[in-house]
């Protein structure tokens, strides 16, 4: 077990961990600030990757792919927000899974229907497909290193965003006390549904991004979707901080687990079995993960509530 | 129109019955087969709906119990018929192909995993709640997928459907006798239960904590004893769907299995003891027919559960009889 | 003087810098209306929850019937015999006045391990919830949705349903919150006949109650007791006066 691969599994762990915030981010937002449990978030995800393909692969530039990506799910949010969402803020979460379940299945299947079933084509555009060497002396893939870039970009710009502008406060001030917010003149509507169309837009452009590296497909988003409740449940529901911390946490849990569960169980198993069982627990090994977080802070690591 | 919810009640159960038996005087097998698979349904979400309905927790994962169920039956079939025995170390089982048996083993089962699942989630609610136990989905998912032995993410098929004594199984309307019956027991047993000290007791906990507390009992402890019950019946569902297509696999344990049982007791009506009932059918039926229509289906359903989560909140039966159901 | 049936001693509970309950002490006596009184913020919730038990204090103890319940938890001092209601009516909404009151008896006598019998039809359960309902003035309306009563016949309702605990001392939080002058007249009717069957603590806010029911008064101001004493000493205290409604009138 060289410590090049540790390095480079622990790079893809942040990497992964990073996308994984740009979903977080938005759905912790959306229940901080709305107190809203939004299914259809992997589906706006799936949405930023198709607008990426679809674009990128018309006029072979991928950064415009990727501002198609941010428009599309933007716009796709800010709709179903309009239309939909905004009859649930007042209703019990039953209704709000019930209802975002039912977008998951029209998104997913009207994609079908203009796509077709099979994967679309998304490469990492040419000028930074290749490896780029570290300090030390590893070779790392320059496009997995813009991700963790960009992610991190991300986030300070939340972060800004969220503690330096009158969009912020009033995101705050939302979270603490909606009805307040509402007494003091804020218009509550286009704050959500500005928020809400923040939130897609980042799991857009999660989409987009990671599209490159895996396939554009449908169905793409739930998988993640399922990993960022994770995320926030474990950071605290409501706390992008706790999103950030809960994501590099998952991001790093899933990867490295993947890859040093099989050689744990490898010292007490033969290596067939401990291949296998390895790859088993890890892949539960996140969920794992939240239960026992849960056990010991039953609202997450920085759960503002209760 | 404003309907009875017994006579209501009284005309499906008349229903799922005449319809299969009208299937076999045409020579319709397929129709029998498609009744079948929604009165299986039904009991699973009628199991659901035992903590959803009454007990008001939502659970986001109720199908690691549909799998357990199906994985049960799976296991002790596929030793029974590849003679090999099931090696646990300490002790070694022939499988079996009897379907009481392996009724009896996906019940306990899914009620120990239930017991489980019940004591590390009761302690969070509301959203918390609805992602651990999705959590918990998931984890048994990817076991599922990983287990190689049983076939992983292919699956595992069952040659022969299991037996039943005294009965030839492998006739359609004789498995849906089975699968009637079993659902008519436990739609009594459900509705006793609902009308016991037990139920009400439950009742009472979904709509206030602390009135139940403040009446000398202990929420949780209802709680836990509702969800023992409500895996063991979503268990024996799971046992019986795979024994239908002889077939079980991983999917069996996706969450949008338990997204599905949820939508099925919202479509007839939360909290209502045949709402399930009435969602699985409506589901089946929508599934065959529209699926028949159009590859894009699920489009339509989509929008279909929109307007009754928005419009008509208490189900078809809130419809028909004119009244809300429960209030989760 | 006969043991208190209900006594906290030197209860504390501090939020941050704020003394919510400083070092109260109080007892309820056989047979009496033991009211406290405050201003708003003085801290009369969070006493009450710390008697209910749902409150857990930094220190003290709480003793019924001469047994210390400190750690006891809430459903363990009902089942002793504490029966409580509530300032915002705690009940199952959507559920009938006799099924709120069978409930009662259904925690009094540990039914709800029965699966199999039906709850209103077992006379062992409806008759006592009846009696109860009764005893309240709510026989009438056993069929109604506790969502359509009124704000009284609520309170009567919840007054009914500690009844059904058999108690050895009720804890009211508010009754007369929201009531109008009727609902007021009923209830304080009700709760004077009451104090025969087990002592009242009576945390209220309406002084025409008060001063109709209690036997006893404490003040509480600032979490902490800066008086107690019969009802007629309280009333004429100037101190207590100050405190309670600030500069000399």
């Amino acid at each position: 077990m060289s410590s090049i691969l540790i390095l480079e599994q622990i790079l893809n762990g942040l990497q992964f961990g990073v996308m994984l915030f740009l979903m977080a981010a938005g759905l912790t937002l959306i229940f901080g600030v709305m107190g809203l449990i939004n299914l259809a978030h992997g589906s706006l995800y799936m949405v930023g990757a198709f607008a990426t393909a679809a674009v990128a692969g018309a006029t072979g530039s991928f950064f415009l792919g990727l501002v198609a990506a941010l428009a599309a799910a933007a716009l796709a949010g800010a709709i179903i927000e309009i239309v939909v969402i905004r009859r649930l803020y007042k209703a019990p979460h039953l209704d709000q899974v019930l209802a975002t379940f039912a977008l998951i299945l029209i998104f997913s299947e009207g994609t079908r229907w203009v796509f077709g079933s099979f994967p679309l084509f998304l490469d990492i555009p040419d000028a930074i497909s290749g490896p780029v060497t570290l300090p030390g002396g590893i070779e790392y893939p320059l496009y997995r290193l813009t991700l963790i870039g960009i992610g991190l970009a991300v986030a300070a710009g939340l972060w800004l965003l969220i503690e330096r502008t009158r969009l912020g406060v009033q995101i705050r001030a939302g979270e603490n006390d909606r009805e307040m917010i509402a007494a003091l003149g804020v218009d509550i509507s286009k704050l959500y549904t500005l928020v809400f169309a923040l939130g897609a837009a980042l799991a857009g452009l999660a989409g987009g991004l990671v599209g490159a590296i895996q396939s554009v497909q449908i169905g793409m988003g739930e998988p993640v979707l399922i990993l960022a409740f994770v995320v926030i449940v474990i950071g605290g529901i409501g706390s992008v901080r706790g999103a950030f911390v809960g994501a590099i946490l998952v991001g790093l849990t899933d990867t490295l687990g993947g890859v040093f569960l099989p050689e744990l169980f490898k010292l007490f198993m033969e290596n067939g079995a401990a291949q296998k069982s390895g790859a088993a627990v890890a892949s539960m090994s996140v969920y794992v993960l939240m239960c026992l977080v849960l056990i010991w802070r039953p609202t997450g690591l920085f759960g503002v509530r209760a | 129109m404003k309907l009875d919810e017994r006579v209501i009640n009284g005309l499906m159960i008349v229903g799922l019955l005449a319809l299969p038996l009208w299937a076999v005087v045409v020579d319709e097998p397929f129709t029998i087969t498609l009744v079948t698979r929604a009165v299986i349904l039904a009991l699973a979400a009628v199991g659901l709906n035992i903590i959803l309905g009454f007990g008001g927790m939502v659970s986001f994962g109720h199908a690691a119990f549909f799998g357990i169920g199906g994985y049960a039956m799976g296991i002790l079939a596929y030793h029974a018929q590849t003679y090999t025995a099931l090696d646990l170390g300490f002790a070694s089982f022939g499988g079996t192909k009897t379907m009481p048996l392996i009724w009896l083993t996906a019940m306990v089962f899914s009620a120990l995993v239930a017991l489980l699942i019940g004591l590390l989630s009761l302690r969070t609610s509301g959203v918390y709640f609805i992602m651990i136990t999705l959590a918990f989905g998931q984890m048994f998912f990817y076991f599922a997928i990983s287990w190689s032995q049983y076939g992983g993410e292919d699956g595992l098929s069952i040659y022969i459907r299991n037996d039943f004594p005294g009965l030839n199984t492998l006739v359609p309307i004789q498995f849906f006798a089975i699968c009637f019956t079993v659902l008519c027991v436990v739609l009594f047993l459900v509705a006793r239960l609902r009308a016991s000290p037990f139920g009400l007791a439950l009742n009472a906990a979904r709509q206030s904590t602390i009135r139940v507390e403040t009446m000398g009992m202990d929420p949780m402890r209802l709680k836990l004893v509702a969800f023992v019950l409500s895996g063991a019946v979503t268990g024996l569902a799971g046992a019986l769907f795979a024994d239908l297509n002889r077939f079980v696999s991983p999917s069996m344990f996706s969450w949008q299995m338990s997204g599905e049982l949820i939508v099925l007791i919202i479509i007839g009506g939360v909290g209502r003891l045949m709402g399930p009932v009435v969602g699985a059918c409506v589901f089946v039926a929508l599934e065959h027919f529209l699926g028949g229509l159009t590859d894009f289906w699920h489009i339509y359903l989509g929008v279909i559960l929109l307007c009754i989560v928005l419009f008509a909140r208490g189900g078809l039966l809130g419809l028909l009889t004119g009244k809300e159901g429960a209030h989760v | 003087m006969s043991d208190p049936i209900l006594a906290t001693q030197n209860l504390v509970k501090n939020f941050g810098a704020l003394k919510a309950t400083d070092d109260v002490s109080i007892d309820l006596l056989p047979g009496e209306i033991h009211a406290v009184i405050g201003p708003n913020g003085a801290g009369k919730s969070t006493l009450i929850q710390q008697i209910c038990g749902s409150l857990k204090p930094d220190s003290g103890r709480v003793f019924l019937d001469g047994t210390d319940v400190s750690k006891q938890s809430t459903q363990a001092r009902a089942r002793a015999g504490l029966g409580r209601t509530f300032q915002i009516s705690a009940l199952a909404m959507e559920d009938t006045v006799l099924e709120n009151a069978v409930l009662g008896v259904i925690g009094a006598q540990h039914a709800a391990r029965q699966f199999w019998s039906n709850a209103l039809r077992t006379p062992e359960l409806t008759d006592r919830a009846m009696a109860a309902l009764e005893r309240v003035g709510l026989a009438e309306h056993s069929q109604t949705r506790c969502a359509n009563l009124s704000h009284g016949e609520r309170r009567q309702l919840e007054v009914g349903m500690a009844l059904t605990l058999s108690p050895r001392a009720f804890i009211m939080d508010e009754p007369m919150a929201g009531l109008g002058a009727g609902g007021s007249k009923r209830l304080t009717g009700l709760l004077d006949g009451l104090r025969q069957e087990a002592p009242i603590l009576l945390v209220e806010h309406d002084m025409d109650a008060v001063f109709a029911l209690a036997d006893r008064i404490s003040v509480l101001v600032y979490g902490k007791i800066i008086a107690t004493g019969a009802s007629q000493e309280i009333r004429s205290s100037s101190a207590v006066r100050e405190a309670y409604l600030g500069e000399e009138i």
